[in-house]
């Protein structure tokens, strides 16, 4: 091909994409420095950085943040940890594995809409739900999962999504394992636990810090299930950043303290996606 | 006990909790499946009830009360849509770079990877008012469009490797004998990157199928896909409980079955190529 058809055939992908990057990003930087309020047309001007002064200092912020650290870690946790457990235990031959895999992995493709949904109301709902049943059953008061414990109830719904990604990336990677030198270690009377140690952990190094780096880029950013099952609520108990702004910008009308919100988000996520980025750079040959 | 009988012993344990596993992790599936099928007094009935004569009332239902063959409509238009824009700009792109690979063709896909970190919620006011301002506002093409840039980085990257497995040697025969790109393209690389093709398709798809954000902020009543109206039945008022099982067993179906068929591509998809 000719050097110049290759750029022609490459430009339309690079320039789309520049322009979904550039406009949005500097229009986000632009409101974030002038008074813009929807509810206040007639005040404008340049304010500097008194959006970012009056977003962190806003009462909900430092809640906020604090929420989708809370948020992000233990959802980080609990699906790396389920995520490696379950996938070694399913790592073997038996009758039925397809459909083991099939059931372990659909949650991941149930819309965050409807996972919502299904737990707010038929498991976690405090009078007809299948939890309080078995709270009843047991002789156990029914908690009221959303009230009383809205991050908790968030956190069980999102690692419920995610625990079943972390297995199909785990289960993949461990079929690549090299089964020789596990017999070979098993014949040495290496136990369990040291060739989880020796062997299938530093096999598993690489997938399990992609797995952790992809889960913080959409945790950062969980909306749907707060949006549909407790609206950040009681208070600001269950309310992360993305909500935060969603809120500033929906209900208040504020466009440039949001903005000033939405870039905080923007350096937030590209502290982690520097490093995913050259994790994946690794990999790529060219 | 020997060893062997015990190894066996701890296997068929290890299977046993497998399956118990499996069923924990698909149990809110099966019930929102069993749900959909009971009347709205059964799906809140206090013992919940496991057996009971199913109904197709909701179903039938829900077309005739709500708008939701339309949402389906919508739904299938924007992931379709998206996912064909985006094939459409990825397609040649992705072809040009991973036969003509450059200097720079490593620090592009890097860069166009890095745009997908960019939080939908840093950009949410300058997307709003650009769709105001457009008069794209609620309207599906805004979503096809939306989706496509979403997921065009991810389609890039996956059909550059795609492209990158296909021997060279084949392509500089056929240059040999005098074909011009555009067949060589049509008659050589998309017959043999067909399966990638497909799988990438199908990835993408299954994105914009479960986007949420865009399209609760986007769309208020033409363009409302599946996942938005799933949202409305959050108000407290709308305790029904069958038909949002219905509807919500509807929606994801179609999905979920496709995710069982692209397993493996889906890996290679979701960890952007890192993991094969």
């Amino acid at each position: 091909m000719n050097p110049t058809l290759v750029r022609w055939l490459q430009a339309p992908s690079i320039i789309v994409l520049f322009l979904w990057m550039i406009v949005p990003l500097s229009m986000t930087v632009y409101f974030s420095t002038i008074r813009y309020n929807l509810l206040y047309p007639e005040r404008t001007g340049f304010i500097g950085l008194q959006n970012y002064e009056f977003f962190w200092t806003d009462p909900s912020f430092f809640p906020a943040l604090l929420n989708t650290l809370i948020l992000v870690g233990s959802v980080l946790a609990i699906t790396v940890i389920l995520g490696l457990a379950i996938s070694i235990l399913i790592d073997r031959p038996f009758k039925g594995r397809g459909i083991v895999r099939v059931m372990l992995i659909s949650p991941f493709f149930i819309m965050p809409t409807v996972s919502a949904l299904i737990w707010k109301n038929m498991l976690m709902d405090p009078n007809n739900g299948l939890f309080a049943f078995f709270a009843n059953v047991i002789g156990a008061t029914p908690v009221e999962w959303l009230q009383d414990m809205p991050l908790a109830s968030i956190i069980v719904m999102v690692s419920w999504q995610w625990t079943p990604f972390a297995i199909l990336i785990f289960m993949t990677s461990l079929q690549s394992q090299d089964q020789e030198q596990k017999e070979a270690a098993t014949l040495d009377g290496a136990g369990f636990w040291s060739q989880f140690r020796h062997l299938t952990l530093p096999h598993l190094a690489r997938p399990i810090s992609i797995v952790i780096l992809i889960q913080l880029i959409f945790h950062l950013a969980i909306f749907a299930e707060i949006f549909v099952t407790t609206s950040g609520g009681p208070g600001v108990q269950s309310t992360n950043l993305t909500y935060l702004i969603y809120i500033q910008s929906q209900q208040a009308f504020d466009v440039g303290v949001a903005s000033a919100g939405g870039v905080f988000a923007i350096i937030l996520a590209n502290i982690v996606a520097i490093f995913l980025i050259r994790a994946v750079g690794k990999t790529l040959t060219v | 006990m020997t060893d062997k009988q015990r190894e066996h012993l701890k296997n068929r344990i290890a299977v046993v909790f497998a399956w118990i596993v499996a069923c924990i992790f698909f149990f809110p599936i099966f019930w929102m499946v069993l749900t959909s099928f009971k009347t709205e007094a059964q799906a809140i009935a206090i013992p919940p009830q496991l057996f009971f004569e199913p109904t197709l009332e909701n179903y039938t239902e829900i077309q005739e009360r709500t708008n939701y063959s339309k949402f389906a409509i919508n739904s299938v238009i924007t992931a379709f849509g998206g996912t064909l824009l985006a094939l459409l700009i990825a397609i040649p792109s992705a072809y040009a770079m991973a036969f003509n690979t450059g200097r720079w063709t490593k620090d592009i896909l890097m860069w166009m990877l890095s745009t997908k970190m960019l939080p939908a919620v840093g950009v949410l006011m300058p997307i709003y008012f650009l769709a105001q301002k457009t008069g794209l506002y609620d309207t599906k093409g805004l979503l096809v469009i939306i989706y496509a840039l979403m997921n065009l980085p991810i389609v890039m990257l996956i059909l550059f490797n795609y492209f990158r497995e296909i021997p060279k040697e084949i392509l500089e025969a056929s240059r040999m004998d005098g074909t011009s790109t555009y067949n060589e393209i049509r008659q050589i690389v998309m017959p043999l990157a067909w399966g990638g093709i497909a799988s990438t398709a199908l990835l993408s798809i299954i994105l914009c199928w479960n986007e949420a954000f865009w399209s609760i902020v986007l769309t208020t009543t033409d363009a409302t896909t599946l996942t938005s109206f799933v949202a409305s039945f959050q108000a407290p008022e709308g305790l029904f409980w069958a038909k949002v099982s219905a509807v919500s067993t509807l929606a994801c179906a179609p999905i979920v079955v496709f995710g069982w068929l692209a397993q493996k591509q889906l890996v290679q998809g979701l960890t952007f190529g890192a993991v094969k």
